[in-house]
């Protein structure tokens, strides 16, 4: 254990200052390589690439540059090429003790950037928020082939507007990212599932436990993920009466196959989920409202949120003036029933 | 110009006891709780709902007239201070929680809603609203949503940004539109975070959905004495180091000590040079272990004492000597100056060490109360405006501890926002592509530049000197009662 948190003291294999600019060429690179000019798009690790619709045929294919390139243990920060796959980044700052609880389900392809412009969240977001509260600052190349930075490498900060928020979950048609400062979590000590049965919705787990890390629920099954303290989960899953289990994200999350469907729904709204689907063929997350549905289910309308006509608006206006030339990965949308 | 078909026009929408345009009452709203003004409001409106706030802002639309979202003016960056003569919409009369959902846990409330007036309404229900700046007993929730306020607790918890789920928001242009929505995952771009932190400049927040907290089961509250700063702050980074969060992490060095405890005899050692509080919460055996690192990591870096409070009442003793650090520094000098820069945890010792000399190097007093464990420092500076000079020394001193915050790889602010005080100091942080970047997606919401004009980008033809902006905005003496 470092006890004096000034020397940071380990050997990740990067530098430890925050500041050091031996990669602004790796930025530089990519930046001149988008260009201000003709149909481009961006390839992480390839792991979504259908997701919001396949780029145009003529657009010419980049990658971020890639390296996790400083680390401070201390600060809890690292500071990344986009490029990056998670697993590089979670085997660096493991080293320290440290990860970033992505999650994604190929972690050695997918990429950071990948990862944040699809902004899909980890089923660990009950406890850990959204990624787009872990990404602290952010360098991308905008359309006209030049490197923005927004945020800052402090775990706080209120200086000027969040561009970071706008490109999380823009799928790249905005500007594609370069790199970014992530904020780190600590291991923790013990990480287990268990299970139940749950014929209704475990709702009151939510009151019951202290930040359960994930609730997943199936209409007759309860799966949860308790970490922290071996002695507290102990505690924990026997008050509440669940067994432990194998983590059902690699056993019943995967059989749901390629071709399920995940959707966002008010949390509050779960409960409805087995008036249309039978048990065993929904998996939701409680206490976020994500549900991933077995393939071939017909969903009702009206029970996705509609999106706001004025808001969409506005979204159409920002993907008009960030990209007036509309070269930033065409052929993608960000929106279900509309393409840019 | 004259502004009597505007006010007429306003006054439809609202009746006439609801706007306001007699001197006096215009008077009241010069400033926001920082030193800037300059301007004075045309008329300040008192809407109840969305609908009015819209009616309110389309008229100013239609008269190509700026206007400025107001909470309750304790924001200390002049965010809420009229520049010119904009007509300034209130929200303290939108001030009703229109829904608690207990069981996912999210409020929908109007903006006006004080921040700790949501946390007591839902104490029954064993939640919270996480987000505690010290100004929380009289802060609006609209507020805090503009400058994404921080707080002791948002170490652990986060900023406001995490707990704001969606926002109905009046646009510039007097529509209304929802940004995010109760689910996770929203389609489309982000214009909720957009929205959050952007200070009145993108509309008016109107009816705002938040994420309440449980109640921690247990709570253990530390407080660390040592005999010099550089081994409070390592102990903070140790902290960390260790794999801890914290839920708060807070220090204060001896100035602030010493003035905090003639005030509230929370029997703090007025003799040592920084005492760190520290509070975790959890379940009992993670505590434990979580109470046993600190105590070791102080140890290690030479803490004189450690002392775990008893009682609940001691632990409310450490927190009110923590949270009345700034109002007891009246007791040094007649007016001050609160600085908020952010800087990364590793480099506060260094920061800090460069505040002191600076503020030696000015012949000004300081205290530092620091949201240690963020890095986010508060350099307070307090001195008596009536000596001759000393207003554009405090001006250099704050200027050389943002560049010094800057150059350490820091951020301008941490909590307190960019309002008009650190406008012109934009350009240090980003780069004109930067800067033109966020001028953008202003632009998106607001073509016309009607809605908080003047705040937080630069205007080329601003001046970028902190010492003369800060005189030209001032040029008489500090209020006497500038409460921070
Ligand atoms: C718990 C969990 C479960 C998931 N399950 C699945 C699953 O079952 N199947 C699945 O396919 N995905 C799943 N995802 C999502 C997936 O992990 C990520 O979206 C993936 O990591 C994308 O990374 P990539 O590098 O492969 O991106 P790619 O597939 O290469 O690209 C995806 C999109 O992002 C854009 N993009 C890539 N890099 C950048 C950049 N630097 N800047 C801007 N835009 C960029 C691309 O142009 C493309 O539009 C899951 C995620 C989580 C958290
Ligand atoms: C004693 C004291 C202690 C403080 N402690 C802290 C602290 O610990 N942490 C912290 O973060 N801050 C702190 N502050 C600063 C301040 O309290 C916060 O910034 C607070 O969130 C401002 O809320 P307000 O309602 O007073 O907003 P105002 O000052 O009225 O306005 C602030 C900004 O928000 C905009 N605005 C207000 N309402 C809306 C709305 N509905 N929609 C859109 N824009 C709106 C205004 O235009 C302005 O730009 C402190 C201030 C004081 C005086």
């Amino acid at each position: 254990m470092n006890l004096t948190g000034l020397d940071s003291g380990l050997d990740v294999g990067v530098d430890s200052g925050l500041n050091a600019e031996h990669d602004i060429e790796l930025l530089e690179n990519f930046a001149t390589e988008i260009g201000s000019e003709g149909s481009v798009t961006v390839r992480g690790g390839g792991t979504q690439w259908e997701v919001g619709g396949l780029p145009k045929a003529d657009a010419r294919e980049v990658k971020a540059p890639t390296g996790v390139w400083s680390f401070a243990p201390a600060d809890m920060v690292v500071r990344c090429g986009a490029g990056t796959t998670v697993a590089e980044l979670n085997e660096k700052v493991g080293r320290a003790g440290q990860m970033l609880p992505f999650d994604p389900p190929s972690p050695a392809e997918a990429t950071v950037g990948g990862l944040l412009a699809v902004g899909q969240n980890s089923y660990r977001r009950l406890r850990y928020g959204p990624l787009r509260d872990l990404l602290l600052q952010i360098r991308f190349v905008n359309s006209l082939g030049q490197l923005i930075r927004s945020g800052g490498p402090t775990v706080k900060n209120v200086s000027g507007f969040d561009l970071c928020k706008l490109m999380v979950g823009s799928l790249g048609t905005l500007g594609f990212i370069a790199e970014v400062i992530l904020q780190c979590q600590p291991v923790p000590e013990a990480s287990r599932w268990f299970s139940g049965e749950a014929m209704t919705i475990p709702n009151k787990l939510l009151t019951e436990l202290w930040q359960p890390s994930s609730i997943l629920w199936n209409g007759e099954q309860v799966w949860v993920l308790l970490e922290g303290h071996r002695r507290d989960i102990e505690a924990a899953s026997q008050s509440a009466g669940l067994a432990e289990c194998e983590p059902p994200v690699t056993t019943e999350l995967t059989s749901f196959g390629k071709d399920s469907r995940r959707i966002s729904l008010p949390p509050a709204t779960l409960k409805q989920l087995p008036k249309y689907f039978p048990p065993g063929s929904f998996i939701a997350e409680i206490g976020v409202g994500i549900a991933h549905l077995l393939a071939d289910q017909e969903v009702p309308a009206d029970m996705l949120p509609q999106p706001d006509q004025r808001s969409v608006a506005l979204q159409r206006e920002i993907k008009a003036r960030f990209d007036p030339s509309g070269r930033m990965n065409p052929g993608r949308s960000v929106w279900r029933d509309c393409s840019v | 110009m004259s502004t009597d078909k505007l006010v007429e026009d306003l006054q439809e929408v609202l009746g006439d006891g609801r706007v306001r345009v007699d001197l006096l009452e215009r008077d009241l709203y010069l400033k926001d709780a920082s030193i800037y003004g300059g301007g004075r409001p045309t008329a300040i409106c008192f809407p109840k709902t969305t609908e009015e706030v819209a009616g309110v802002v389309r008229v100013c639309a239609e008269h190509e007239w700026p206007f400025v979202p107001r909470g309750s003016g304790t924001g200390l960056s002049g965010g809420a201070t009229p520049i010119g003569n904009p007509v300034i919409i209130a929200t303290s009369k939108m001030d009703e929680i229109i829904s608690i959902d207990p069981e996912v846990r999210i409020a929908w409330v109007q903006p006006g809603v004080l921040n700790l007036d949501l946390t007591n309404q839902v104490a029954p229900l064993g939640l919270h609203y996480a987000p505690d700046p010290s100004s929380q007993q009289v802060c609006s929730i609209g507020g805090n949503v503009a400058n994404n306020s921080g707080g002791p607790h948002c170490l652990a918890y986060g900023v406001t940004s995490a707990h704001v789920v969606a926002l109905k928001v009046v646009l510039p242009d007097g529509s209304i539109a929802l940004l995010g929505d109760e689910s996770p995952e929203p389609e489309g771009y982000d214009l909720r975070g957009v929205f959050v932190g952007s200070e009145g400049t993108l509309g008016i927040a109107t009816e705002i959905a938040v994420r309440l907290t449980p109640n921690p089961p247990s709570v253990r509250t530390i407080l660390l004495v040592f005999d010099a700063v550089i081994d409070g702050a390592a102990t903070v980074s140790g902290i960390i180091a260790a794999g801890l969060v914290p839920s708060a992490m807070e220090m204060m060095d001896r100035a602030a000590v010493q003035v905090v405890e003639a005030f509230t005899h929370a029997g703090l050692p007025t003799d040592a040079a920084a005492v760190l509080l520290v509070e975790i919460d959890g379940l009992a055996a993670g505590l434990a272990a979580s109470e046993e690192t600190i105590s070791e990591v102080a140890t290690a870096n030479n803490a004189r004492e450690i002392r775990v409070a008893a009682t609940p009442e001691e632990r409310e003793l450490f927190w009110k000597a923590r949270k009345s650090a700034f109002g007891a520094t009246s007791r040094l000098a007649p007016d001050y100056y609160l600085h908020d820069t952010v800087v990364p945890r590793t480099k506060l010792v260094e920061v800090l060490e460069k505040v002191y000399e600076i503020v030696e190097r000015y012949e000004l007093k300081v205290i530092n109360v620091l949201h240690a464990g963020d890095g986010n420092l508060h350099p307070l500076l307090s001195f008596d405006s009536r000596e001759e000079g000393v207003l554009e020394r405090v001006a250099r001193a704050a200027e050389e501890i943002m560049q010094a915050s800057l150059d350490a790889g820091g951020v301008l602010s941490g909590e307190h926002g960019i309002g008009v005080e650190k406008r012109d100091f934009m350009s240090r942080m980003f780069s004109d592509g930067d800067l033109a970047a966020q001028d953008t997606l202003r632009a998106c919401f607001d073509p016309a530049s009607l809605a908080n004009p003047d705040k937080i980008i630069p205007e080329g033809s601003r001046c970028g000197d902190f010492a003369l902006a800060y005189l030209a905005t001032t040029g008489k003496p500090l209020p006497k009662e500038v409460w921070v």
